[in-house]
């Protein structure tokens, strides 16, 4: 089926029954949805169960399905959903919040200060069509703690506002934003080891704070 | 604003939220200090990777798996009543 059908119009034929549409829907589909399912839960076991999930749950509801939105962001907000229910069934939490309630509140104390400062040899461009680069930010994003990475991928990666990502996860907008930080720090940290052109390095000098 | 002031205002600055009164301050600290306009743009990059980066092949049988599970819920309960 060529790209030029639009969505929208895929959906409508699946919503009167025709299978084939909503198979290149699938099709279209599954690449990202997997991705996201991975980022989030990291295991692609997990990821494989939650892309079945994700796009059952599209067949159980696209009835349902208003196009409000785009077909993309229903199916997304669904995944996302499902990635997250996982991650709470895995701890053995129901419909707790992700939150463990004794867990101190981070603060910008703590913040580390940037370590490797350095230009980068490439342009983000140049570097998204490179094999390695995946690798690189899936690596960087595993070190991350989990309350790190979930905030990161929901507000950096799907494009969640911060309250959007706040109410999904539970959490306060402050958290988040804390949270935010810290991840983006480490990521930039851990890429710029990579990707950072090591003859100009520059060092931060801490005396004139 | 000292380089630390800048450190903790630095979502709101790429994300573009922050006060203007405040941006004046941070983009004058940067004017002024290269490491912290370095890890300005570094920021940005890692946000922009991120947002732009590839998607994962999914692997051959987990695509057929899918594929299946898909068919078979659909035979047994199509959308359209
Ligand atoms: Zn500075």
């Amino acid at each position: 089926m060529p790209h030029t059908v639009p969505d929208s119009q895929l959906v409508r034929r699946a919503k009167a029954g025709e299978l084939a549409a909503f198979e290149e829907l699938v099709s279209r589909h599954e690449r990202q949805i997997y991705t996201r399912a991975f980022r989030i839960l990291q295991n692609s076991h997990d990821a494989e169960d939650v892309t079945q999930q994700a796009f059952l749950s599209a067949v159980e509801n696209l009835g349902q399905f208003r196009e409000e939105s785009s077909f993309a962001t229903w199916l997304y907000r669904i995944a996302t959903f499902a990635a997250l229910k996982l991650i709470r069934k895995r701890k053995g939490l129901d419909t707790i919040s992700l939150e463990a309630a004794t867990e101190p509140q981070e603060d910008y104390a703590s913040i580390p200060h940037p370590e490797y400062i350095a230009d980068w040899r490439q342009s983000p461009e140049q570097l998204v069509h490179r094999h390695e680069t995946r690798q690189l930010l899936d690596d960087a994003l595993a070190q991350l703690d989990e309350k790190h990475r979930l905030v990161f991928v929901l507000r950096d990666v799907e494009g969640l506002s911060v309250a959007e990502t706040a109410a999904t996860l539970e959490l306060s907008e402050a958290n988040v934003k804390v949270r935010l930080l810290r991840a983006r720090l480490q990521l930039r940290e851990q890429l710029t080891q990579t990707l950072g052109n090591p003859a100009r390095r520059l060092v931060h000098e801490h005396h004139h704070h | 604003m000292k380089c630390e002031e800048l450190l903790k205002l630095l979502n709101e600055y790429v994300d573009g939220t922050v006060d203007p009164a405040i941006c004046t301050e941070f983009e004058q600290h940067m004017a002024g200090c290269n490491p912290c306009q370095v890890v300005v743009d570094n920021i940005r990059k890692t946000i922009t990777l991120y947002k732009n980066g590839q998607p994962c092949e999914l692997p051959v049988e987990c695509r057929d798996r899918l594929h299946a599970v898909l068919r078979e819920r659909w035979n047994q309960a199509p959308p359209a009543k």
